[in-house]
């Protein structure tokens, strides 16, 4: 099958730092991926470069069989990619109803014409919005908390508010940036459930990065590890477990940049 | 992170800081310029600004330290007011020798005679740390009364003074002699405070009453649902109703002062799109109300500079084009901008149409310094008939009371949509409002565009409604009271708008002696809203769309 | 290669095409009238190198202000609105003092003890004013959104302002003249006034003072630290709000510096005096580069020198009538230019990552 995101020879420069070098990676459609690998190793801006927030110096971007680098973000989500936040970013002020409302700017018509003089667009593409809002609100399991500010929610629901409010674009590529940041083994077990109820029911190739170990392991296909900006290895988990090149790059340098203790015995013993 | 101190040192520090405020509004002249108001009997503004200075200190004190037995907090209460009193005292017991009048102008004999309560200066001070300590246990007593009573007393107090402030406004009205027996020279007399305070606290009795029934009502939901309020179409109309009688009850002055709150509330809704909604800080925007009314003047004056001559009607499009072309020409230079560069450039932008519209070099079109004259005033034909003609505050009344309508309408339908939320999003998160596949550019200079137009609208129904217009109507300070209004009604808050307006425009525009100070209030507005209230006074509430979404599906 | 242009134009939106034509127009409209005043002969060289110098003398001026824009924005990335005013209380105040003296024959007497007594006082006055500010106005909202202190900073502008206002009153007031300083010297055939090359002194050396305390001293170093990064200076144990507070007070001794010097050149105060010069100055500092110290000395002066010139040399040259009316339009559209073509200033703006 066609990869739904092809990456090839990605570099991205800031100054004299190389954040990402020369980096090539596909995503097949419908499969969850992953890319890890140690604290400034370039995922984040990677992912940036998919979305637009940078435009890459080198290399090609290919989503869906169009090449998407250099444009802007509001054009990548457009044509089917969305994401998350590593430190969630809801609009705080909005509720939670309107949080998912915004993300479905992308797929309505109307103009402020039609807004003033609500017109029957105005009228069938809000109410269509709201229904959709409301169903995805609660996909994500947060039925009744609809009319609440976002700011005002527990952390586990922000999480989830924030990929519904991804979801509501109808994305084919969907982008999870450590989606289980911050959560406790029973929140992180239900996400990764819903990690691939996700795929299961919409149909969505995803790509993660994510420090969990266990995560990656459990729900990945297909992982890439970075390190410097470069990626060292690629393959499934069983064999990324195996890459002394990886182990190296987590285990080498994790007692001395005080890698997490259960990061490390998630890496030795997954 | 505030280290603690002893109550009985904060007391001290406390009255130090009340003796500093109190002398502060003593020497920039507001206690002296505001004891020509009085409030009620011989208590007069002055007193009431000194008062509530030494009010507010001593009861945050009050609030902080709770825990004290009541016999120590009146101690520490009288203290504090004792210090606060001894240091504004010791400005007129010193200004007997010393000349501060040099630099100060405004430590004067009537201030020094204010503050001495008309006594000579050894018994003036003794008499002024006594009314000041007595005044401040006065307030410890009033802050020990149960929550309900204190509240009620508080709010009852300061609606009196509120009351006696703007008792001119009932003396305007053409139905005055009802409230004649009630007020003295200015402001209320003794009887009429002590009625107004009276029917205040027993308003708030009967609200608590009333919180009580429903409450009471509430475990019976069908109950409840029955005693639903007015529907809400009955509430606009007879909002609207109000609104069209209004001027008829007030009389010309007060329709004057209405009109230049209609004017701010329009402006207002506009900035509000552009700041309140979009969260760009445009500091420029009297621009486009210059540009507004200036269109209008050129289009319609018949006086030499007029150069078409037309109806005020077939300029309004104009001016609001004019004024909508020039938001989106500034917004694009602007778009790139990091939020509090636009701030400047704005404002830049604001003193250029200034600097340009007072210059030699355009005064062969606008005038220059000496501005429009004639502009002529809005007309109402049919068949050839004149049916109306623009003339009286009352007249423009109806107009600017439709302007708002206009404007309010817009504003409110543009919010719940799509347009609304991108650009609230933006507000609250730019890169990630692009990142949920938000066009950033189109966005902003709608946000622009919209902001400009209904200045533009307001520019040019003020330009038609004082005749003729100059640059100096336009300058920087204009742009200001439009973005405290909206702070201070509610950023982002339709109502909020009006209210902001009618406290920050109207008030001054009531109380002549508010009108020097102003800029100075606006400030202290502006600082104390972003410490204490930054949501407003009159905050946008929250839809409840969730439930309504179920219902709708439901049936 | 189609498609990649395709998507270079597409990224490059109109906007931007038309934002560079809006930037190209002025500037060609400006080459015009410089051709214009130049090829007209205007001016002798001896009259624009005149008006250069005076422009020098006013960049100086609004160096110092823009200093203080400068330190303030490096470290807490807010624009404090209020210091035009800060500097405006600084003059104010001094004027009084000088009245005074001159009022007793000591002002013309002992120049420089006087000169300098106005010049603490002026220092002391605006200190005590930015450090009010600092504490009621911005301290309580250093982790706010952003828009949260800017607005305070508006009002704060407008509390001093009429504050000083109701204090002072709302004249005009003549700055008493020095004698000493009056009449003109002429150096290289160039008549230029004593008070001028005071000011064009003064100002050169308290920005050498500052650069050098910026640079070389522990406590410079120290407030370099949190314009780096608040969070890891703390952990290194420099004490934040000291810095904050210190960087406050360094700005404002230099806006009270520049009162007096402003009055020198001027001859007058106002409580509304530090509004222009404010956004001068701060035009100033994104002319250098927000946040970098040089580039607020170097876009001081050339602010200064290019509105001295701006009306004779460009508008004139378009046969504008009464083309110094405009001088401040032409700062502000230089400012709009500046944020189009190069928004980081000349000498590159020096923030911490984690605002830009």
């Amino acid at each position: 099958m066609a990869p739904i995101l092809d990456a090839q020879g990605v570099t991205k420069r800031f100054g004299g730092l190389v954040a990402v070098n020369n980096l090539d990676f596909t995503i097949e459609e419908g499969s969850i991926a992953s890319v890890i690998g140690p604290n400034g190793a370039g995922k984040t801006t990677f992912f940036n470069c998919i979305t637009g927030f940078y435009t890459p110096e080198e290399g090609h971007i290919i989503f869906d069989g169009h090449e998407i680098q250099g444009l802007r973000p509001d054009q990548v989500t457009k044509r089917g990619i969305s994401r998350t936040y590593q430190n969630i970013r809801l609009f705080s002020n909005m509720t939670a109803l309107e949080n998912i409302m915004v993300g479905r700017h992308p797929l309505m018509r109307h103009t402020w014409w039609d807004a003033i003089l609500h017109t029957s667009r105005y009228h069938k593409e809000e109410e269509e919005a709201l229904e959709e809002a409301v169903r995805l609100l609660n996909f994500v399991g947060l039925a009744g908390l609809g009319d609440q500010m976002a700011r005002n929610l527990p952390y586990g629901a922000q999480r989830r508010l924030e990929i519904a409010r991804a979801l509501a674009s109808k994305p084919k590529l969907l982008l999870l940036d450590e989606p289980t940041a911050g959560m406790n083994p029973q929140e992180t077990t239900e996400m990764i459930h819903f990690i691939q109820h996700l795929r299961d029911e919409l149909g969505l190739s995803i790509l993660l990065i994510e420090h969990d170990m266990k995560v990656v392991m459990t729900i990945s296909e297909k992982i890439a590890v970075m390190d410097f900006g470069k990626k060292i290895a690629e393959g499934k988990p069983i064999d990324i477990q195996r890459n002394p090149r990886v182990i190296e790059a987590y285990l080498g340098r994790g007692a001395a940049s005080g890698l997490s203790e259960n990061e490390a015995t998630a890496t030795a013993t997954a | 992170m505030e280290e603690k101190r002893s109550p009985w040192k904060d007391a001290w520090l406390n009255g130090l800081l009340a003796g500093v405020i109190m002398l502060y509004f003593s020497l920039v002249g507001m206690v002296k310029t505001f004891s020509s108001r009085e409030v009620v009997g011989a208590l007069s503004l002055g007193h009431v600004t000194l008062l509530l200075s030494l009010g507010v200190v001593v009861y945050t004190f009050l609030r902080r330290h709770k825990q004290e037995s009541r016999g120590t907090l009146l101690g520490q209460a009288a203290l504090m007011g004792a210090i606060g009193g001894f240091l504004l005292g010791l400005l007129p017991l010193l200004g007997q020798w010393v000349d501060f009048r040099f630099m100060l102008v405004q430590a004067s004999p009537e201030l020094y005679a204010l503050l001495r309560f008309g006594q000579n200066p050894t018994v003036g001070f003794v008499l002024l740390i006594a009314v000041s300590a007595v005044t401040s246990m006065v307030i410890a007593l009033i802050d020990f009364l149960p929550d309900f009573w204190r509240n009620a007393v508080v709010n009852a107090f300061l609606i009196t003074i509120v009351v006696g402030m703007l008792s001119d406004l009932f003396k305007g009205m053409t139905i005055h002699a009802i409230f004649d027996p009630f007020m003295g020279a200015s402001g209320l007399n003794y009887i009429g405070a002590v009625v107004v305070f009276l029917l205040s606290v027993a308003y708030f009795w009967m609200g608590k009453r009333r919180g009580e029934i429903k409450a009471e009502a509430a475990k019976d939901k069908t109950e409840a649902m029955a005693k639903k309020a007015l529907p809400r179409w009955a509430v606009a109309g007879l909002l609207v109703a109000f609104l069209l009688f209004l001027p008829l009850i007030l009389g010309s002055y007060l329709s004057h002062v209405l009109n230049m709150v209609g004017l701010y509330v329009i402006m207002g809704l506009g900035l509000n799109i552009v700041v309140g909604y979009a969260g760009l800080l445009d500091l420029g925007y009297v621009a486009f109300f210059a540009l507004g009314a200036y269109t209008m003047g050129v289009l319609t004056s018949t006086s030499p500079l007029g150069v078409a001559h037309m109806t005020f009607w077939e300029a309004l499009p104009f001016a609001i084009l004019v004024a909508l072309t020039a938001g989106i020409l500034l917004g694009v230079p602007v778009l790139r901008m990091r939020g509090d560069y636009l701030a400047i450039v704005t404002l830049g932008f604001g003193e250029i149409i200034r600097i340009l519209a007072v210059s030699d070099a355009l005064k062969p079109f606008i005038g220059g310094a000496q501005g429009i004259l004639s502009i002529i005033k809005p007309i109402i034909k049919f068949g050839g008939r004149t049916l109306l003609e623009f003339q009286t505050p009352i007249h423009f009344y109806y107009l600017i009371l439709v302007g708002i309508g206009i404007a309010f309408f817009v504003a409110y339908r543009l919010r719940e949509s799509r347009l609304g939320r991108a650009w609230m999003a933006m507000r609250e998160d730019e890169d990630v409002a692009e990142a949920m596949g938000i066009d950033l550019v189109v966005i902003k200079l709608t946000a622009f565009g919209f902001g400009a137009s209904f200045s533009g609208l307001a520019g040019a129904i003020f330009a038609s409604y004082v005749g003729s217009i100059f640059p100096a109507s336009f300058n920087l300070l204009i742009s200001i009271n439009v973005l405290s209004l909206i702070i201070v009604g509610g950023v982002g808050s339709l109502p909020g708008v009006v209210v902001g307006s009618l406290a920050l425009v109207g008030l001054p525009e009531l109380l002549r002696e508010f009108a020097e100070y102003r800029m100075l209030m606006y400030g202290l507005a502006l600082i104390a809203m972003m410490l204490l209230k930054p949501e407003g006074f009159w905050p946008e509430p929250i839809r409840q769309r969730e439930l309504h979404a179920g219902e709708e599906s439901g049936d | 290669m189609v498609e990649k242009i395709q998507r270079s134009l597409e990224r490059l939106s109109f906007v931007d095409l038309i934002v560079w034509l809006f930037g190209l127009s002025i500037v060609a409209v400006s080459v015009v009238g410089m051709i214009g005043s130049l090829g007209g002969h205007l001016y002798t060289t001896k009259e624009w190198m005149r008006v250069t110098v005076y422009g020098v003398t006013q960049g100086g001026v609004y160096a110092l202000i823009a200093l203080g824009y400068t330190l303030v924005y490096g470290i807490l990335f807010m624009i404090n609105f209020a210091h035009g005013d800060i500097f405006m209380a600084g003059a104010f105040t001094g004027y009084f003092l000088a009245a005074k003296l001159d009022q007793y024959g000591i002002y013309n007497g002992h120049p420089i003890l006087s000169l300098s007594l106005v010049m603490l006082l002026s220092m002391f006055t605006s200190v005590v004013i930015a450090l009010i500010t600092e504490r009621v106005a911005y301290r309580p909202l250093r982790r706010a959104p952003r828009l949260v202190p800017l607005i305070t900073a508006i009002g704060a502008s407008f509390t001093i302002e009429y504050t000083f206002r109701g204090l002072y009153g709302s004249g005009v007031e003549a700055y008493p003249e020095l004698e000493v300083l009056a009449g003109k010297v002429s150096i290289g055939g160039i008549e230029v006034l004593k008070a001028h090359i005071l000011v064009i002194v003064v100002s050169l050396a308290m920005m050498a003072g500052l650069y050098a305390y910026v640079q070389y001293t522990k406590a410079g170093k120290a407030m370099r630290a949190v314009a780096e990064d608040k969070d890891v200076a703390a952990l290194m144990g420099v004490d934040v709000d000291r810095i904050i507070v210190n960087t406050f007070i360094l700005g404002a001794a230099l806006a009270g510096v520049a009162g007096v010097l402003y009055a020198l050149i001027f001859k007058q105060v106002h409580f509304f005096m530090g509004f222009i010069p404010g956004i001068k100055a701060f035009t100033a500092a994104v002319l250098g580069g927000i946040g970098n110290v040089p580039g607020a000395m170097l876009g001081g002066f050339f602010l200064g020198i290019f509105e001295a010139l701006g009306p004779g040399l460009i508008l004139e040259g378009l046969g504008i009538t009464s083309p110094h009316q405009l001088k401040d339009a032409i700062a502000f559209t230089l400012l709009v230019l500046v944020l189009i073509f190069r928004p980081t200033g000349i000498l590159g703006e020096r923030l911490s990552e984690e605002k830009v």
